[in-house]
């Protein structure tokens, strides 16, 4: 199957955003059949770029050309592109969660009998195309009752009922566990054999590297370079340097300075049980931290990381909590998230879009609403102090943004999640709880997140950091819990933790 | 600030006359499109007055009809403030009509049945709408029912209640000369000169010399931080366009009988509910549980309390609101808050509230009270009748909303 020739040209592709050049020039080739991984840092213009190949920026918003199959294409809406075959999966999966598994799939290009839709025929071609995706669950299920690797999954059906020639991913693995993972990149593996070319956005180079036929680089803006397999020499190393334009020899950055011995934070004998579900979420948990110290917290999706997490912050939803909490020597019982910040903890959430920043305010604002207080007198806030404090965290961080008058849903993911860490750190607490710190951004801005941490231990500041990538683990922690199924499976020292020890661990049954 | 300008056209002789004049529109065009929303909203409101002095030969701007038109806005004004705040926090309130009804009928009992005076009357008649909203608030963030299931129930209870304290005596005739003052008096003025109201005008000017202070310390202070300002032409304009707007209003009242109570209660109000929610932590704290609840939590905002709070604030205003509408007609009548909350609800979205949450001014929505009823009282001058008024309220209303849609997804 040597094909040589390009289903997809995109030629001089420029887009402009009012004040910024999004795309300059640039230009990108995908061959028939292939899998062609697009990378770039956060803002390199990926996602503007599958954008305007799916028909979200209409035809004429942008300069240069789309060619497909040979034919130029002016695409006015995502419609027109599903028409000639792409499809688009995003990031944050676009499925209903309270209807079906078939309904999902068979959404907006229903199969009719008249005017009518046929459900028998719609179960039926879905159960086939949840076989072309090895998916063996019953078509009826509701989409909120799946895990997110199976969601994934049935959107790929989704796209495969649509006849799919070209299939774009969008980080499809930022949210799936090891095992998932390695499923989406095998499917995608045999739908190639199946003639259909995919695209895939990514910041896990290894699995880049594992899949790709192709690569392609992007870099503020403009197509670096495009590297293929078997003909040029590809290495992780190479695609940072190209990512990034310069070479990082360490994305883990040393610490210099021994931590403490002082226990800072101690959970006991933690458990949570959901009432509504009617399961322990959380099982007899016990962890310390100590002063100046960076735990890392592995583990799968699913784990019960996040719940631990949110259960210390105070955050306990509708879980009824049994066990022991002692901070800085004192027993506390946290209530709510602002118990938690009065006792110095501070917990940046996961989802910074979600839970953990408020998009429609500025980057000011979003920092200063944690500790207000700190910077107000009698209920009025002083608001050169909050400016100026603002300013500060924007230039330590390198927030980068005009000014901190920018509406942060505006900025990229690395920025956002800057912003979130700035407000936390506003708060001024002693211990911070990261989860996934640098999920779903670029390689410069996790370099930057990284050396911050470390200067906030080497401060006294001790960190508990929840993290799936395993690598991120290993370079960062001091010692390492690892979960699974809601309880704490081991603990390593760092000197004997291996990625294989871990996983060893983490998909260990009761 | 002019110096830049002069500066820049003295190395520039040549073209600096054309220079300068297309530097000025230019400017002028961005800062309209950028602005587009909060400036659409002063600029059709405008637009409404100058149709009407046109159509009803200069009397919608009449002095009397000016003056007439701001004291009848009073009552809705201040619903409004407080449902801007409710809307914020993604929630409605559909009791505050009939709450303003039934507590502006128990005021008419308390003065005259119970002869009470005014002073503990309002008092108490306040304190009763906190004690209601304070109520719903419960329901809404502790039971969590939806709020529009809570003030519905509300709006039935309450209807029921002014029903039932009235049901005996029908309309209750309030003769209480203070009470009724504050929604028909003016305030006292400190010298008799011919028929202008002297201390409204020196009112008005210390309200435009407290603008155009205030504009240029927030200038200054934007400057200071490297923040971007609108070039010092267009704050002139700026300036000049609202100076001239409060000096027309101010012009037009004090040839009347000068500033009523009823304004100066509004202007209370909308000062206060302005300065809380830009200046104050509690504000923040508003603003954030309406762009998103669960990250406000999670930053130790106690989403009930705030809840609490503005549920409280606006029965509160609706006790106000009552207040002044029983005092404006002198009288608690058996009907009295009909469709009050659809007007404030109705302003606060002309004003620029959004529906989403987390969005909206209290200076807007009072904007968006004066749109519509400078349309029902020029209609009324006109003598367009009643039904055809309120397909064009809800024409006007959609417009509204439509075009704060369309201009906000322009901005993204």
């Amino acid at each position: 199957m040597v094909e040589t020739s390009y289903i997809l040209e995109m030629n001089n592709i420029t887009k402009e955003f009012p004040g910024v050049k999004a795309l300059d020039n640039v230009n990108f080739k995908v061959k028939k059949g292939e899998i062609h991984c697009l990378v770039g840092e956060n803002g390199a213009g990926k996602s503007t770029l599958m954008k305007i190949l799916s028909g979200v920026y209409k035809y004429g918003e942008y300069s240069g050309d789309i060619v497909f199959n040979g034919n130029i294409q002016k695409f006015n809406s995502v419609k027109d592109s599903e028409k000639v075959g792409i499809a688009i999966i995003y990031q944050e999966l676009a499925l209903i969660p309270e209807l079906s598994v078939y309904e999902n799939i068979y959404i907006g290009h229903e199969i009719k009998n008249g005017s009518v839709i046929d459900w028998n025929a719609t179960i039926a071609s879905a159960n086939k195309m949840l076989k072309k995706v090895g998916l063996d669950i019953n078509p009826e299920t509701k989409i909120k009752d799946l895990g997110v690797g199976k969601q994934q999954l049935v959107e790929i059906a989704k796209a495969l009922s649509k006849n799919v020639k070209l299939l774009i991913l969008d980080e499809p693995t930022a949210a799936l566990n090891e095992d998932d993972s390695e499923n989406l990149l095998l499917l995608l593996k045999q739908l190639q054999k199946q003639g259909i070319t995919s695209i895939m956005i990514s910041h896990k180079l290894k699995e880049v590297l594992a899949i790709a036929d192709t690569i392609t680089v992007l870099r503020d803006g403009k197509t670096i370079c495009s590297m293929e397999k078997g003909k040029d020499e590809i290495s992780e190393n190479i695609i940072i340097k190209n990512m990034v334009g310069r070479e990082i020899n360490n994305i883990y950055p040393k610490r210099d300075f021994n931590h403490g011995e002082e226990v800072v934070l101690e959970v006991k004998n933690w458990s949570a049980y959901d009432p509504k579900l009617g399961r322990q979420i959380l099982k007899d948990i016990n962890i310390k931290l100590k002063k100046g110290e960076i735990v890392g917290i592995a583990g799968l999706m699913g784990a019960g990381r996040t719940e631990l997490a949110q259960s210390i912050f105070g955050n306990a939803k509708n879980y009824i909590i049994k066990g022991t909490l002692i901070v800085n020597g004192k027993e506390k019982v946290l209530k709510q998230p602002r118990d938690a910040i009065k006792t110095g903890i501070a917990y940046v959430t996961e989802d910074r879009k979600g839970d953990g920043l408020i998009l429609i305010q500025n980057i000011k604002q979003n920092i200063s609403i944690s500790n207000l207080n700190s910077i107000s007198a009698r209920g009025v806030i002083n608001e050169n102090e909050e400016i100026k404090s603002a300013n500060d965290y924007k230039r330590t961080l390198n927030i980068k943004a005009p000014n901190i008058e920018q509406i942060v849903g505006n900025l990229s993911g690395g920025n956002q999640q800057k912003v979130s860490l700035a407000k936390w750190l506003f708060a001024k607490p002693n211990i911070l709880i990261l989860d996934e710190p640098t999920r779903g951004i670029d390689v410069g801005a996790k370099y930057e997140i990284y050396t911050f941490m470390n200067e906030l231990v080497k401060k006294g500041m001790s960190i508990i950091m929840i993290s799936s990538e395993l690598p991120e683990v290993l370079g960062m922690s001091d010692r390492v819990y690892v979960m699974s199924e809601g309880s704490i499976k081991g603990e390593l020292k760092i000197e004997e933790a291996t990625q294989e020890r871990i996983m060893e661990m983490a998909t260990k049954e009761d | 600030m002019k110096s830049i300008d002069i500066n820049k056209s003295q190395t520039n002789t040549v073209n600096h006359q054309e220079g300068v004049a297309v530097q000025f529109f230019k400017d002028a065009y961005l800062l309209f499109k950028e602005n587009i929303r909060e400036y659409g909203m002063y600029i059709s409101l405008v637009i409404i007055m100058i149709i009407f002095s046109i159509t009803t030969d200069g009397l919608f701007m009449s002095s009397r009809n000016i003056s007439n038109l701001i004291n009848q806005t009073g009552y809705i004004a201040v619903l409004a403030v407080g449902m801007t705040l409710v809307i914020v926090i993604r929630h409605i309130d559909l009791s505050v009509g009939f709450v303003a009804g039934f507590l502006g009928a128990i005021a008419a009992i308390m003065l005259t049945k119970l002869g009470l005076p005014v002073i503990i009357t309002i008092p108490v008649i306040l304190l009763l709408g906190l004690m209601i909203g304070l109520f719903n608030g419960l329901l809404v963030a502790k039971f969590t029912i939806p709020s529009f299931v809570v003030s519905l129930a509300g709006m039935l209870l309450f209807r029921g209640a002014l029903l039932q304290v009235t049901e005996g005596t029908g309309t209750i005739i309030v003769d209480n000369e203070a009470f009724n003052a504050i929604g028909n008096g003016f305030i006292p003025d400190i010298v008799n000169f011919e028929d202008v109201h002297i201390l409204t005008i020196i009112l008005g000017l210390v309200a435009i010399g407290f603008f155009i202070w205030n504009e240029l310390k927030v200038r200054k202070n934007k400057l200071k931080y490297n923040f971007s300002v609108i070039p010092s032409s267009m704050l002139l304009i700026k300036i000049i366009l609202v100076s001239a707007v409060i000096g027309y209003i101010t012009w037009t009242l004090a040839n009347y009988n000068g500033l009523s109570w009823t304004v100066i209660v509004v202007i209370l109000i909308v000062g206060i509910y302005h300065f809380i929610t830009t200046k104050t932590v509690i504000g923040r704290h508003i603003y954030a549980v309406g762009g998103n609840p669960e990250a406000a939590k999670l930053s130790g905002i106690d989403v009930n309390k705030i809840t609490y709070m503005v549920f409280g604030s606006m029965s509160m205003l609706a006790a106000l609101s009552g207040i002044l509408y029983t005092s404006r007609l002198q009288s608690a009548t058996t009907t009295a808050g009909t469709a009050f909350e659809l007007d404030a609800i109705a302003a606060a979205y002309v004003g620029g509230v959004s529906a989403a949450g987390g969005v909206g001014k209290v200076t807007g929505s009072i904007v968006g009270a004066l749109v519509m009823s400078a349309l029902t009282s020029g209609m009324n001058l006109m003598g367009v009748g009643i039904s055809y008024q309120y397909m064009i309220k809800g024409i006007v209303l959609v417009s509204a909303v439509i075009f704060d849609v369309a201009t906000r997804n322009k901005k993204k």
